[in-house]
């Protein structure tokens, strides 16, 4: 079995959680402050998690192909983004920004805002606000955000076959070397990544859920 | 301490308009919920924005909408005691205390371990603020408004949220707190007993318009307007009109009033406090046949609803000491109710 889809997988989820990470947050935060165009701006950033994979993906060759205005910029250096490893990071992104933004954004809104105004007054910068208070209290919902979208990314089909495609050993992540083997009709192989995928996935997301359960010890209200 | 405050705002349903200026003392600003003494205290702080005007502390200026000048809270050096305390709950005491005092860590080290101690939190230090009883976390809220330096002390309805045992404790503390500022601090609350015990002079707001301050004492004795009347306590008022110099129609409560001193023509509510009506036996000036309504018994007291015999008037609210009714209700005989003169509240708006 040719290991490069488990390795490009990770590579690519990995590249695309770290900037869904931030992302995420920064937009997160911006829009909670917003006091006009909060609902367009949210509509917007959440969109891609309700649209089809491949209208994703298609938007992303509109508007980042080579006949696409940044597309001809960038073939000015040689550059092209289609049917790359980045183009898989860069659907990933997409697609998993809004999981990471929505999770943050609820976890920042549940803080009181009282304690945002006392460190206020009380001389402390919004950098350390946003450091020492806002992150760590947000903690059980920015690490939910980070496991929900790593194990997206990992997921990720429709939007990086039409944008990444599925070149083996460049391009070819788990779930579309899952289709390739289908239609090639080796289940055998497809079963082997499909496992591969759901215990990837399981022990992430147990991960997120000890994660989650030892950073609120005192909220067992539930038990 | 000197603050100048004058600022107007658009809030929901009203126009918040506010000027005083405070010096060394406790000011407190009296109101119902909802009538803007709390987005007072948060404009001042840098949290809310006026529409315009100025605020100035100790000759620095905060805010002025004239010179674009609005000072974040950061620079404002204000302390905010909150409702709710506003403890960072990821931090221990000693770590919220520490993460605001400023200077070298020799200086931190020190503020931390003098505000520990000034509010015996000493064994508390390494506690989270979800730990702590209420009591406790006002306490360590002081403590660290104290290590923060500010210049000047707000205490948003200090004692609302603490039951009354507690609420009595820590207003005695608030004494350890306002030492440390001189004796000047802002009060906002809705509670008069403790604007009364609290502070030194105080202004009534009501929807958003402040009523010129008075010595707190004074406020009391002689509220000047219906809205400081209610909020001072008074249960008893009824719309009035002048008769002559020396008399007033209570018109809600059917009653006939010489007043002590000349009755001003603009004359709207006359007031009078539940504890100063007395009782008597003999008719007299501003005595009246009594008849009761309705009693009710509290917990010291007896709540009389009393009005004049025949009449069809508004009753009043008539509080005596338990002995009192107890034994006059023994005796026979007519009973007279009397409102002494200088029980008299006159009201020009």
């Amino acid at each position: 079995m040719e290991l490069s889809p488990l390795i490009i997988t990770l590579e690519t989820a990995a590249a695309a959680t770290v900037v869904t990470f931030f992302a995420g947050i920064g937009l997160a935060l911006l829009v909670v402050r917003m006091n006009r165009f909060q609902g367009l701006a949210d509509a917007i950033i959440t969109l891609p998690m309700v649209l089809p994979p491949t209208v994703v993906g298609f938007f992303l060759l509109l508007f980042l192909g080579k006949r696409s205005c940044i597309g001809k910029f960038l073939l000015q250096w040689d550059i092209s983004l289609v049917f790359t490893w980045q183009a898989a990071v860069i659907a990933a992104v997409i697609v998993s920004l809004p999981l990471m933004y929505r999770t943050a954004r609820g976890a920042f809104e549940q803080l009181d805002p009282n304690i945002i105004y006392a460190a206020r007054t009380l001389g402390v910068s919004e950098w350390r606000i946003f450091w020492h208070i806002l992150v760590p209290n947000a903690r059980a919902g920015i690490l939910a955000g980070l496991v929900l979208s790593f194990t997206r990314a990992l997921g990720e089909f429709g939007a990086t076959i039409m944008f990444a495609g599925n070149i083996p050993g460049k391009t070819q992540t788990m779930s579309t070397a899952i289709y390739a083997a289908v239609q090639a009709n080796d289940y055998d192989l497809a079963f082997a990544w499909a496992m591969v995928i759901v215990v990837f996935s399981l022990v992430f997301v147990m991960l997120m859920n000890w994660w989650i359960a030892r950073s609120n010890k005192g909220a067992a209200i539930w038990n | 301490m000197e603050l100048m405050v004058s600022i107007r705002k658009q809030l929901r349903s009203f126009r918040l308009t506010v000027d005083f200026t405070a010096a060394n003392e406790v000011f407190a600003l009296l109101g119902a919920s909802g009538c803007g003494k709390s987005m007072t205290l948060k404009c001042i702080a840098g949290i809310e924005t006026p529409d315009s005007g100025r605020i100035v502390l100790n000759g620095r200026v905060l805010y002025d909408s004239e010179q674009g000048i609005n000072l974040s809270p950061q620079k404002r050096h204000v302390g905010y005691l909150f409702q709710n305390y506003a403890l960072f709950p990821n931090m221990t005491i000693r770590e919220n205390i520490q993460f605001v005092a400023g200077g070298t860590s020799a200086v931190k080290a020190k503020k931390v371990q003098e505000n520990l101690a000034r509010f015996g939190l000493q064994e508390l230090a390494d506690a989270y603020p979800l730990e702590l009883s209420g009591g406790q976390q006002q306490r360590a809220a002081f403590a660290r408004i104290l290590a923060a330096d500010s210049e000047l002390l707000l205490l948003d309805e200090p004692f609302s949220a603490l039951d009354g045992y507690l609420k009595w404790q820590l207003e005695l503390e608030l004494g350890k707190v306002l030492q440390a500022y001189h004796g000047a601090a802002l009060l906002v609350s809705h509670d008069r007993g403790e604007v009364y015990r609290l502070s030194d002079r105080a202004a009534v707001i009501s929807r958003g318009c402040m009523e010129p301050a008075q010595e707190t004492k004074e406020l009391f004795r002689h509220p000047q307007t219906l809205a400081a009347t209610l909020l001072t306590g008074c249960k008893n008022v009824s719309s009035a009109r002048k008769i002559d110099a020396g008399h007033i129609q209570a018109t809600e409560w059917d009653l006939t009033l010489a007043a002590a001193a000349d009755v001003p023509d603009d004359i709207h509510y006359v007031g009078v406090r539940a504890h100063f009506l007395e009782l008597r036996t003999a008719p007299g000036e501003n005595t009246y046949p009594l008849e009761v309504v309705q009693v009710i018994e509290d917990v010291f007291s007896y709540l009389l609803m009393v009005r004049r015999r025949g009449s069809q008037g508004k009753a009043i609210r008539w509080e005596l000491a338990k002995e009192t009714w107890e034994n006059c209700q023994r005796q026979s005989g007519a009973l007279y109710f009397h409102i002494p003169l200088e029980a008299i509240m006159i009201m020009q708006g």
